[in-house]
Order: structure tokens, then sequence, then C-alpha cells
């Protein structure tokens, strides 16, 4: 198992490493376009702020690489944000590969959301053993709008889509290398979902 | 729904845990990433690290305890103590830290905030606030609550919101160490002041106190030290008792 996580300087990939290592696979971080391509599953995380981090693949080329990968495909909070049609964060155009818009939660509720909230909904093998209503770990103020490619739904201020599924492209708005034992269990049903490469 | 937060918060000497620690049979209740693990398996919601004896000969030690938890604990933490420069925070992030903390150096250097809200995002942007309530008023102060200010709390913490940060952790210095609650009402007004999550600290002493300042309080999340540390309020407990009380937790 070849696993890359993409390494084009946003955010917090350490972590996302060391998860995968308790899991027992060393994960290699890198924006090599060849050995992105060769890999068997891909991590496209991100932290931060939309428009400055999609400069970043666009200098790196990784844009254009990005959605045309066949292999599993995870995006992680602003990976998934980045995955998407457009963001509303420094109105920036996305990858298009979700069909759906990235808006900004109002001054309604405390922005960011930060903390524990609960998945519902759960449509995919990537929730394989995952209960309704399981807690994950999330800190957003952006969020993609419910639509026909949800494999899970999560409540703040409105029902909003907190996973994406399109073909071999996946995408949690949750932190799952930081929502304990459950987020473990969707990152290691992750390792094992079919790699069509 | 989203839920309140529990957070255990560690104080941190050369790597090293340095307040008495006996809730469970630890081989080693000094060692920063077996607490840590108890606490995540025990259900905290977040850790935070406080570095007491931040200087810049052991940074080393402690970028190299913020690597260890994050290699072994699979819950956020904060990192907080001596943090006063965009350097440093990139070092902590990148060790796995994923909020850090700071307090004096955003008093003495606003602009910090900013510059790391631009450079990391203001998720990771934690200002901790220590004031003290003298003649009705709050006055922000310096130092772990030593040296007094001019400057009031609440224009502070609308301050340090439009600067970017993503939380707020206030710390009340009249109600810090007393256990006889939080400061409720201080809490409640910075609430509804500013829209980021705010994390009460100081004056935690039984299981009322946590209901009272998610309910009273406004509080999003509760920080402590001595009561999970002793054991005094299990925190699987606390949970159940604040789910009782209505009061949305992870259980």
């Amino acid at each position: 198992m070849k696993l890359v996580i993409i390494d084009y300087g946003a955010g917090n990939i350490k972590s996302i490493q060391f998860a995968f290592k308790r899991l027992g696979i060393d994960a290699v971080l890198s924006n090599n376009v060849d050995e992105i391509k060769a890999a068997d599953k891909v991590i496209f995380p991100g932290v931060g702020e939309a428009s400055s981090a999609m400069k970043m693949l666009q200098e790196s080329g990784l844009d254009k690489v990005i959605p045309t990968l066949k292999q599993p495909v995870l995006g992680i909070c602003l990976g998934m944000q980045l995955m998407c049609n457009h963001s509303e964060e420094g109105n920036t155009k996305g990858l298009g590969i979700f069909n759906v818009d990235v808006k900004k939660f109002s001054n309604s509720v405390k922005v960011p959301q930060m903390g524990w909230n609960v998945i519902t909904d759960l449509k995919s093998d990537l929730f394989k053993g995952i209960k309704n209503k399981e807690f994950m770990y999330l800190v957003h103020s952006f969020y993609a709008e419910n639509c026909d490619e949800s494999i899970a739904k999560t409540g703040y201020e409105i029902e909003y889509a907190s996973a994406l599924l399109k073909d071999n492209f996946y995408g949690v708005q949750f932190h799952p290398e930081k929502s304990s034992l459950a987020g473990e269990q969707i990152l290691k049903n992750f390792l094992e979902l079919k790699t069509n490469n | 729904m989203l839920t309140k937060r529990i957070v255990p918060c560690l104080d941190i000497k050369n790597g090293r845990t340095v307040k008495g620690v006996n809730f469970v049979n630890l081989i080693d209740a000094g060692d920063p990433v077996v607490l840590a693990k108890q606490y995540a398996d025990l259900g905290a919601d977040e850790l935070v690290f406080l570095d007491i004896a931040a200087t810049l000969e052991n940074r080393g030690t402690t970028l190299d305890m913020v690597l260890k938890v994050a290699e072994q604990v699979n819950i956020p933490f904060t990192v907080g103590g001596g943090i006063s420069s965009v350097e440093h925070v990139d070092a902590l992030l990148k060790c796995g830290a994923d909020k850090v903390s700071i307090n004096s150096s955003a008093v003495k250097r606003p602009d910090l905030i900013n510059e790391l809200a631009e450079k990391f995002g203001s998720q990771c942007v934690v200002v901790a606030i220590d004031a003290k309530q003298i003649d009705g008023e709050w006055f922000v102060h310096l130092a772990g609550g030593t040296i007094p200010t001019e400057i009031k709390l609440f224009d502070w913490a609308k301050e340090v919101e439009k600067r970017g940060a993503g939380e707020i952790l206030f710390t009340s210095m009249n109600h810090d160490g007393t256990k006889a609650g939080f400061a409720n009402e201080a809490l409640a007004k910075l609430s509804e002041l500013v829209n980021i999550p705010i994390i009460a600290s100081g004056g935690a002493g039984n299981v009322q106190h946590f209901i009272d300042t998610f309910t009273l309080g406004k509080s999003d999340a509760a920080l402590a030290a001595s009561v999970f540390h002793f054991g005094e309020i299990p925190i699987l407990e606390l949970k159940q008792k604040l789910k009782e009380n209505n009061i949305p937790v992870r259980i």
C-alpha cells in the first residue's frame, strides 16, 4: 500500500501522517506529480485560507493533476472544500470535482464551528462500522451545501454536507485524524477501499 | 449539535508534567504522552499543554514533547506558554500541535494575532486572556496574571476577535484556584460580545460549576486542571451529569 499525503504547504499534515502511522501505514509526504499519480491512495489535506491554498496548488501544478487522479482520493477539511466548485472564502474557484459550492456560516452561530459534532445519513463504505450520529472533530467557518453527492450530514446553523463522494473522490469536512477511535476507523476504511489504479 | 468541550490542562516544565497527577495508576505521571493518552481514553474532548517555564533554551525539549504527543494522541491539543513569534508557531504546528495559545505576547504586540491568523488560519490561534475584576471592572493581566495592565477585558476581547483569533481562553484571576466556580457573568458577557468560541478557565471545583458555566456562563468549553488530575471529577461522570442536565456533550 503506497499512501501519499499531498504536501503543498497548507496545514497540519503531521497529524494525518501520525494517524496513519498508528494504523501501521507509513504515508509519504509529497508534492511530486509522478509520485502522487503512482500512489495507491492519496490524501489531500488542507488547513488555512482557501484562496492562498489554491494558489499554492496552482504554483505546483497540482490543481490540474488532482482532478485526473484515478485512485481513491480523500480530501480533508479545506482539502474537501477546494474540491468543490467555488468557495466564498476569498472568492475562490475550486477544482470542480464536487458539484457544490462552499458558503460561510452566518453570524447567528459562533464562527468557526469548533469542536465535536455528529455525522448522520451515512452513505458509503468510508463509514463502515461507524454508527449514525457518531461524533467527529470539526474546525471550520465555511461549509459545503447539502447536495446529491453528500455521504454524511452535520447540523450547525443549517444541515450541510460533512462528507462528499464523487467516483473515486472522497471529501470529509471533519478531521478523522483528530476524531478519536471513530476517526481512526474512517481512515482504516479509506485504506481498505478498492483501488482502481 | 455541536457539543460543549471538556478540556484538561497540563502544566509542562522541561517537557514533563509538573503538577501532581494521580487520577489513575500511571507508571509515569510525569510523562505528558502517557497522561494525554489517558485523558483521550477517558473522554476528554481536547487538551491544553501549558509550558510554564518556557525559555529559548528549552524550546527544543517542548517541541520534542509536542511531536511525541502528536504521534500518540488522537484528539486535538493546544500548546501555550512563551510563544511570541511566527517562527515558533510554525515549528509547533509542524510538530503536530493543532492550536497555539498566546497571551502576554499578544498584548505586547497585537499584530502577532493578525500575522498568525493570516499565515496559519484563525482556527489555530487561541488568545488566552487572564483578567482580574477590580472595583467592578475587568482588567487584563500579564505574565500569568502577575502584572496588571490598563487594558479592559471586553475591549481586548473585541480586538483579538477582529485581529483574527479563532478562540478565546478566558481565565479569571479572581476565580482561579478557588474551586468556587467559573466567572460566569463575565463569560456570558464575552460570549455575547464576540462571535468566536469561549473557553472558561479558573474556578472549577465541582460538577455544578461546569453545568453553570455552560448554561449561565454560555461557555463553549471548560478548562480545568486539578479537579481532573486528582480524580476529584472523573470526566465520564461529569459528562453524564452534563447530559442529564440537557447540555450537549460527546459521550
